[in-house]
């Protein structure tokens, strides 16, 4: 027990260590962490609910009021405010991301586990199922699902149904990703002294494979939250969210279909899709996949360096026909 | 393994997934509530029940769904039927070929431009890691990931009608429908613009990447060490060694990216009101018009997995390792 | 073919590699050696020791973290060091040319060997394309391949066969000098020697200089002229192959000596050398080798060890005779008497 306990504490250990050097994840934190607060906090940062009319002295509705008019982010078609819209609406927008992509990482974690340890046919059928949903055309069959789903009347809401949706969907790129990182912890050590000794299957997945694993799940979550909410917002651009509860992708289908863009209404369809592209940032910064990219572990490649390679006290660093010339 | 049991699982897989898309796209929509009879006769025809009756048995409707329904069905896709659309009172399979045009149009244009651009840039961008023009690349294709596409397109929408005076949506100006093709060519390229930039900047930072960390892997393999001791310069190194070997995964890439490209045409061209297969599948999901629906995603997904297939064979004929038999 | 001019002059060559955190790593320190035509001349040393790192020096293919930070390479009087890229390139694979390593990679899997040997040759523009393919083919004729294999890829080669080919392809441009490192070490002992006898061959018919990095006494007793001993990054030991065999002076050279089995002496035990190579990035004080020497006096830990001349009282220069071996002979020790070698 305090064996489990001890890894775990070492893999958060190596966690939060990493987390702390790598600028990036801090900035990805900064980011999500703010939008957390001011959809937590919405009712303490405007006076107004999203379904509000916006009145001007005269008592009469200010349709598409501008910044300058009524701050901080002016008026929609219906008279309301933006700001509040924006601030309510990300926490449906947040809420759906989080929940969808919680669920797949869920699903596509527990099939990715059971067909890397299992192999065999478990495996063969994993991995058949994900090669086959890899190739049909993801938001073609979302629309046609939720359409369908919608019809049958089951009471859920619009939201609801988005979720189950865009989580059911969506677990097979995590699947496969924890698979392959099962493959290779089942070959070390441990896990073969485990079974020497007798251990059953679910104490050496409980005990050794998901602490192992564990880092990895919590790095994908964060980047299917992110692509959760970029699609649940194309989903709701299309119409398929509820229009009771605007989440960011609503509040452009509204900004779209009721001419905010012919009016030059640019308070309207600017800042929820500038929300969406501050939280998917800071969800990829967070997910630490850049750091690969930008801090590479790869040295350097046979066409670099040349400048510098000649660093005799005497001579300059060479600029003569480095790239062209035979 | 050798070229052949390699295409046969390709093959193998696409047939697969083929009767995977027509199961759902069959049983999804039965799985409606309500009588089949009004895929066939529309919604608000009033028949009598006999009628009802008749026309039941002359469709099938009264045999069990499966097996019988469904292979009827299937068949009737096969030889191109795909039922009345609800909305627009015309079969479906002639709207859907009459926007097939103008949707390849936009794809094909888009594609070409991110490929390009996207495979130029990654190139450059791992040939020189670290240089202003990398670390802008990179930013530039974070922040394209970032950014959902629709946003884009309203986004540029926005700017290039009012700032470039761009026209706001459709293929052609009302006054040039209908008109032959190569006469308001000039009409469509304007109206192509902005949807085809929308459509390149979504998908050049995909190339980019995938291009700029297949030279980084390319140019550390032995042979660029071998090629430059040979005396090339780094031009005829890239040329002759690098580029070809790094270009293969674009190819897979390409193929790959054929199910986003669907996603990125039905958004871009409901937001620039442009008329193909996109906006279709738009409008029949908006009026709830489902044979529409129904045919509009079997032509899409049966389109991507030949696509796909296509792919997969062009890249066994590209990389001689996988040639051998 | 003259024998008294060497055709490359290595003088106090010093190579650092900086690594990502700034740390320096002195694989180099002021090595010094001559190689001349027709001659062979031999690296050896542990893995590590820089032998790879000097060649690679030599002909500046260093990676982006190496720095050549002092001394020349001259080559036929001009120093390699001082000219741009654009002309050291003239220089590469027409004047030297390098056999890797046959790792599997060293050539480019998706292009045919003759494709990539005729490359070289139509690169410097020595022929035209019809006359390079009937070159590609006496090429690999003279390393022993079918003619019916150029037009395969590397994939299709057996291991020996690559380093045949590589070899082939190395001499394509006629060069003067020919580095092959460790060109032996991951074949099977017959290979070994059939590879051996055809560099011996090419050198006498070409009047090639032969630069050989490997860890194998035994090859190098059997091809070499003259022997270059490494230890961390510096020359311990060098001169004409008798010499340094007969009388080795450095301590190094001399447990190298014996920890390599002799078939004639089979009841012996194996020697070996206790300790580890130091490590570059944080090197002792005084002589690198003085952790592990069974010879070490005081000052060993304390200085660093210059080069002495222990040439044998009754050497000479080489002559103008063609054949004539260098009997010149340094090490790098403490222990050794007699004057210290200048330039």
């Amino acid at each position: 027990m305090s064996e489990r306990r001890t890894l775990l504490k070492r893999n958060l250990l190596n966690f939060w260590r990493t987390f702390r050097r790598n600028r990036m994840g801090r900035i990805g934190a900064v980011l999500l962490f703010t939008v957390l607060i001011l959809s937590i906090g919405a009712p303490l940062l405007t006076p107004y609910q999203p379904t509000d009319t916006i009145r001007d002295a005269n008592g009469r509705g200010m349709t598409f009021a501008s910044p300058s008019e009524h701050g901080p982010l002016g008026t929609d078609d219906a008279g309301r405010d933006v700001w509040t819209q924006l601030l309510y609406g990300a926490r449906i927008s947040l809420t759906i991301g989080f929940v969808a992509g919680f669920m797949a990482m869920v699903i596509g974690s527990l099939l990715g586990i059971l067909a890397g340890y299992f192999g065999g046919w478990i495996d063969s059928l994993l991995m058949r199922t994900t090669d086959v949903f890899l190739v049909i055309p993801d938001l073609p069959l979302m629309l046609i699902l939720v359409a369908t789903l919608r019809q049958l009347n089951t009471g859920f809401s619009p939201t609801v149904v988005l979720i189950v949706v865009i989580g059911v969907l969506y677990w097979t790129s995590t699947a496969r990703l924890i698979r392959s990182q099962v493959l290779s912890i089942k070959e070390r050590q441990f896990v073969a002294r485990a079974r020497a000794i007798g251990a059953g299957h679910s104490h050496i997945i409980r005990k050794h494979i998901i602490p192992q694993v564990m880092p990895l799940m919590v790095a994908n979550t964060v980047l299917i939250i992110s692509s959760a909410i970029l699609t649940e917002s194309g989903l709701s651009f299309l119409g398929l969210g509820d229009p009771t509860q605007p989440s960011w992708g609503t509040m452009l289908n509204f900004a779209f279909a009721r001419s905010a863009v012919s009016n030059g209404a640019w308070w309207f369809f600017l800042p929820p899709g500038l929300a969406i592209v501050w939280v998917t940032l800071g969800c990829v910064l967070l997910g630490n996949v850049l750091e690969e990219i930008f801090n590479p572990r790869l040295t350097s490649h046979h066409l670099e360096g040349e400048q510098h390679m000649i660093a005799r006290p005497d001579s300059p660093p060479l600029a003569e026909g480095i790239e062209g010339g035979a | 393994m050798n070229r052949r049991d390699y295409l046969l699982r390709k093959i193998l897989l696409a047939i697969v997934t083929l009767a995977v898309v027509v199961t759902l796209d069959f049983f999804l929509f039965r799985v409606l509530p309500g009588d089949p009879i009004r895929a066939v006769i529309g919604r608000n025809v009033r028949i009598s029940k006999e009628t009802q009756d008749a026309l039941r048995a002359q469709f099938g409707l009264d045999k069990p769904v499966f097996p019988d329904q469904f292979f009827a069905t299937v068949g009737q896709w096969a030889q191109g039927n795909l039922g009345i659309s609800w909305s627009l009172r015309e079969p479906v399979g002639e709207i859907l070929v009459a926007k097939l045009g103008n949707t390849l149009l936009l794809v094909t244009l888009g594609q070409v431009l991110s490929i390009v651009l996207g495979v130029a840039l990654g190139l450059f961008a791992g040939w020189k890691r670290k240089s202003a023009i990398d670390v802008g690349a990179l930013t530039f294709s974070l922040i394209a990931w970032a950014t959902p596409t629709f946003w884009l397109g309203i986004i540029l929408l926005a700017g290039g009608s009012t700032w470039l005076g761009l026209p706001t949506g459709g293929i052609v100006e009302p006054g040039n429908i209908g008109k032959p093709f190569l006469e308001v060519l000039p009409d469509v390229a304007r109206h192509l613009i902005l949807p085809t930039l929308t459509f390149t900047i979504v998908y050049l930072g995909e190339y980019m990447l995938i291009m700029r960390s297949s030279i980084l892997e390319v140019l550390s393999e032995d042979y660029i060490l071998t090629a430059k001791a040979k005396g090339m310069s780094h031009w005829q190194v890239l040329r002759r060694h690098a580029l070809k070997n790094a270009m293969l995964p674009i190819v897979t890439l390409i193929a790959l990216n054929l199910g986003f490209t669907v996603s990125g045409v039905i958004y871009i061209e409901t937001v620039f009101s442009y008329d193909g297969l996109g906006k279709l599948f738009q409008t029949a999901l908006d009026k709830q018009d489902f044979p529409l629906l129904q045919g509009a995603f079997l032509l899409l997904a049966v389109a991507v997995i030949v696509a796909n297939m296509l792919a997969d064979l062009l890249y066994t004929y590209l990389d001689p390792r996988v040639r051998q038999a | 073919m003259s024998a008294d001019m060497p055709l490359l002059s290595v003088r106090h060559l010093s190579t650092d590699f900086i690594s990502a955190d700034g740390t320096v790593a002195h694989a180099l320190e002021d090595v010094s050696f001559d190689a001349y035509p027709g001659q062979t001349l031999g690296l050896v040393g542990e893995s590590g020791c820089g032998k790879t790192t000097t060649m690679i020096s030599l002909m500046r293919l260093l990676p982006a973290a190496g720095r050549i930070t002092s001394g020349e390479v001259l080559f036929d009087g001009v120093d390699l060091l001082s000219i741009s890229e654009r002309q050291m390139r003239k220089y590469r694979w027409k004047e030297m040319a390098m056999v890797f390593q046959s790792a599997m990679n060293a050539l480019n899997p998706v292009r045919t060997v003759g494709d990539q040997i005729a490359e070289a040759i139509l690169l410097h523009d020595l022929m035209d394309r019809a006359a390079a393919d009937q070159r590609v083919i006496g090429l690999l004729d003279l390393v022993g391949i079918a003619k019916s294999r150029k037009d395969q890829y590397p994939h299709q080669y057996s291991g020996g066969m690559r380093q045949r080919a590589m070899i082939a392809m190395a001499l394509a441009c006629q060069p003067r000098l020919l580095f092959a490192d460790e060109p032996t070490t991951a074949l099977d002992v017959m290979i070994q020697a059939q590879i051996l006898e055809l560099l011996r061959d090419i050198q006498q018919t070409m009047g090639l200089a032969i630069i050989l990095v490997t860890h194998d006494l035994g090859v190098v007793a059997e091809i070499c002229d003259s022997v270059v001993v490494m230890y961390g990054g510096k020359v311990a030991e060098y001169g004409s192959i008798d010499v340094v065999y007969n009388s080795p002076q450095h301590p190094y050279t001399q447990r190298l000596l014996e920890a390599f089995p002799d078939l004639n002496r089979p009841a012996d035990v194996l020697a070996s050398i206790p300790g580890y190579p130091p490590r570059l990035n944080a090197l002792p004080p005084g002589c690198r080798f003085e952790p592990r020497c069974h010879m070490r006096i005081d000052v060993c830990a304390k200085a660093t060890p210059k080069l002495i001349d222990v040439t044998p009282l009754d050497g000479r220069p080489p002559t103008a005779d063609s054949g004539q071996r260098s009997t010149i002979h340094v090490a790098a020790c403490h222990l050794c008497t007699g004057p210290e070698v200048k330039a």
